[in-house]
């Protein structure tokens, strides 16, 4: 059972990325109707800029700023992109936005992997997150049991601020008719940009979650926006809540697979996207796009 | 859908009798390759690389369809055709029978599944369905997971052509490379075609016309994933190998680099394409990593300055459709 219980905190751990990169992603194709697919190379440039903060002999800054740092850093990133690159995509068919991100990630994880390879580089928990927990029926390391929590807090914050605040109201307004909103006197460019770069923050702020889990590695997202691309599609994009949901959800199935059937372990959310194409070709949120 | 379609003229005689000049020279100079001294086997690997785009070409030039995995029909009739030849030793016209086949079986499979959603999530879902079977091919022991499938034998084609002979195997590469180019030519222009480019302009008028569009599409889907398979087959002559690599997702963004360098929608652009970026890596080989850094900068530079690619520039100068 111990094992059982493990696979499954790791199951929810992949999850909360899923949640949180998928969440990023419907929030960006909702205001700029781009699927991007540099998410996964800015998720990885997230735990690069942890590590360089704690690495760098000037600055050597920890965990806990860094946890609010990379975001902030990724995020301007990301929005000198929008402006000086995928703000001239407006009007042209969605399929270019997709090549233009994708160029974009090949030409990131490149340069990462010039400098660094393809091997991965230690990052350490942080000191008070060290040790762990017996919980009776399992072994808690408190690292993870922390991921697991601060990531549904941060998606909760995040459909919150969408669904139920002023700003929201104009981001949803704004994603349903930008003209009409434009005209209210509301900067809907300047938002578009902060929409790209609140999403891009979100795959970065996983990305330094992760970097005491999964090392921090090039290509550590490449593979992974591949999934999260299987999770949208079964989700759909059109809900905050669905993405977060499936996101979860996924990641549990997938934890318990790899006790049940580890071979199927890393095929098992393409299947499951398969099976949900066969049964509900909309995706379970049920809009078609 | 437009944005693709801005500069393609209506197909005339006359621009029908260009496309056939330019095929013409096209073909005469690829058959004079042996005669110039070049390395006959980076154009033969250059012929299978725009083959594969040209049938990449026919779902998203002419359907509209931006298949982010045709890796997946590259991979699966390359691990099949060698198997036939490796194990079972069957003859090459066999062996690539085999390929196809699979690839053929795999395409409807495949496309059922994913022309269920449009746009966007196509390329999504075709993206994870070859990686799913990446992750099947690496674990599959049959493919030899990293190691791949090596020392292939070439045999003799029809029990007459040597293909251990490079001058041989290449004007069977070429053949085979022209034939299937024909084939997409014809394809495009036949009343089938026609109804796909309607499909691609405006779906929903389509469906009112009483066309079951998801039967073009799929159509479209196997024909594309066929000959994309016949091109992974041939390659196995090649490269006598066959590995992951085939399969990987990278794989399938080379295919969308090459058919946007040399244009989207045009019917010369992705044997262009091939050549521009397989003769790119031949080049920058020694540069290890930043050739990857450049294929991204050639996506944005193309997506933002260049949409119409190389050929769908020349064609737009001189006003034809190439």
């Amino acid at each position: 059972m111990q094992a059982l219980y493990a696979q499954l905190l790791v199951g929810l751990i992949n999850g909360s990325f899923y949640a949180l990169l998928s969440l990023g992603l419907a929030v960006i194709f909702g205001m700029l109707n781009i699927i991007n697919f540099a998410h996964g190379a800015l998720y990885m440039m997230g735990a690069f800029v942890a590590y360089f903060l704690l690495n760098n002999d000037y600055l050597s800054i920890g965990y806990w700023p860094a946890l609010i740092i990379a975001p902030i850093v990724v995020g301007i990133f990301g929005m000198i992109l929008e402006r000086t690159m995928l703000q001239w995509l407006t009007g042209l068919d969605h399929l270019y936005g997709l090549l233009l991100t994708f160029g974009m990630a090949l030409i990131i994880q490149g340069v990462f992997q010039n400098y660094f390879g393809s091997s991965g580089l230690p990052y350490a928990i942080p000191d008070q997150l060290k040790g762990g927990m017996n919980l009776g029926f399992m072994f808690l390391p408190i690292y993870r049991g922390w991921v697991v929590v601060f990531s549904l807090v941060v998606c909760l914050a995040t459909w919150f601020l969408i669904e139920k605040t002023q700003l929201g109201a104009y981001l949803r307004a704004a994603t349903e008719n930008p003209t009409l909103v434009r005209a209210f006197g509301i900067n809907v460019p300047r938002m578009i940009t902060l929409t790209y770069g609140l999403g891009v923050g979100l795959a970065a702020l996983a990305g330094v979650l992760s970097a005491p889990i999964n090392q921090v590695r090039p290509l550590m997202g490449a593979d992974l926006i591949i999934v999260v691309f299987a999770v949208v599609v079964i989700g759909g994009m059109g809900s905050i809540m669905g993405s977060i949901i499936t996101g979860f959800a996924l990641g549990v199935i997938e934890g318990l697979t790899k006790y049940f059937y580890p071979e199927a372990s890393n095929t098992v959310v393409f299947v499951l996207m398969v099976l949900v194409l066969l049964v509900k070709p909309t995706g379970l949120t049920g809009r078609a796009a | 859908m437009t944005a693709l379609t801005d500069d393609t003229l209506p197909v005339t005689a006359r621009a029908m009798r260009d496309e056939m000049i330019v095929f013409v020279f096209m073909a005469l100079a690829l058959a004079a390759v042996p005669f110039t001294g070049i390395y006959p086997f980076f154009v033969m690997q250059a012929l299978c690389f725009a083959l594969l785009a040209c049938a990449f070409n026919l779902l998203i030039g002419y359907g509209g369809l931006l298949s982010f995995g045709h890796a997946m029909f590259l991979g699966t009739a390359g691990y099949c055709s060698a198997h036939a030849l490796k194990v079972w030793a069957l003859p090459p016209e066999l062996g690539i029978l085999a390929g196809v086949a699979a690839a053929f079986v795999l395409s409807i499979v495949t496309g059922y599944i994913s022309i269920r959603r449009q746009g966007i999530y196509f390329s999504m879902i075709t993206l994870a369905l070859s990686q799913l079977l990446y992750f099947i091919y690496l674990q599959a022991p049959f493919t030899h997971g990293e190691d791949g499938i090596q020392g292939i034998p070439q045999g003799h084609l029809f029990g007459i052509f040597d293909l251990s002979k490079p001058t041989v195997l290449y004007y069977v590469v070429l053949v085979g490379f022209l034939a299937g180019f024909l084939l997409i030519y014809r394809i495009i222009n036949s009343p089938f075609g026609e109804v796909l480019k309607s499909i691609r302009e405006n779906e929903q008028r389509a469906i009112s016309l009483g066309y079951r569009t998801d039967q073009y599409k799929l159509l479209a889907f196997i024909l594309s994933g066929t000959l994309a398979g016949f091109a992974g087959s041939l390659k196995v002559f090649v490269a006598q190998n066959a590995s992951l690599t085939d399969v990987h997702w990278s794989m399938s963004g080379e295919v969308v680099l090459m058919t946007l360098v040399g244009g989207l929608g045009t019917i010369f652009g992705p044997v262009a394409g091939a050549f521009v970026i397989i003769a790119m890596q031949q080049y920058l080989a020694s540069y290890g990593q930043w050739v990857t850094v450049i294929q991204g900068a050639i996506f944005v530079i193309c997506v933002l300055t260049f949409r119409r690619g190389v050929v769908g520039e020349i064609a737009h100068y001189f006003r034809r459709s190439l």
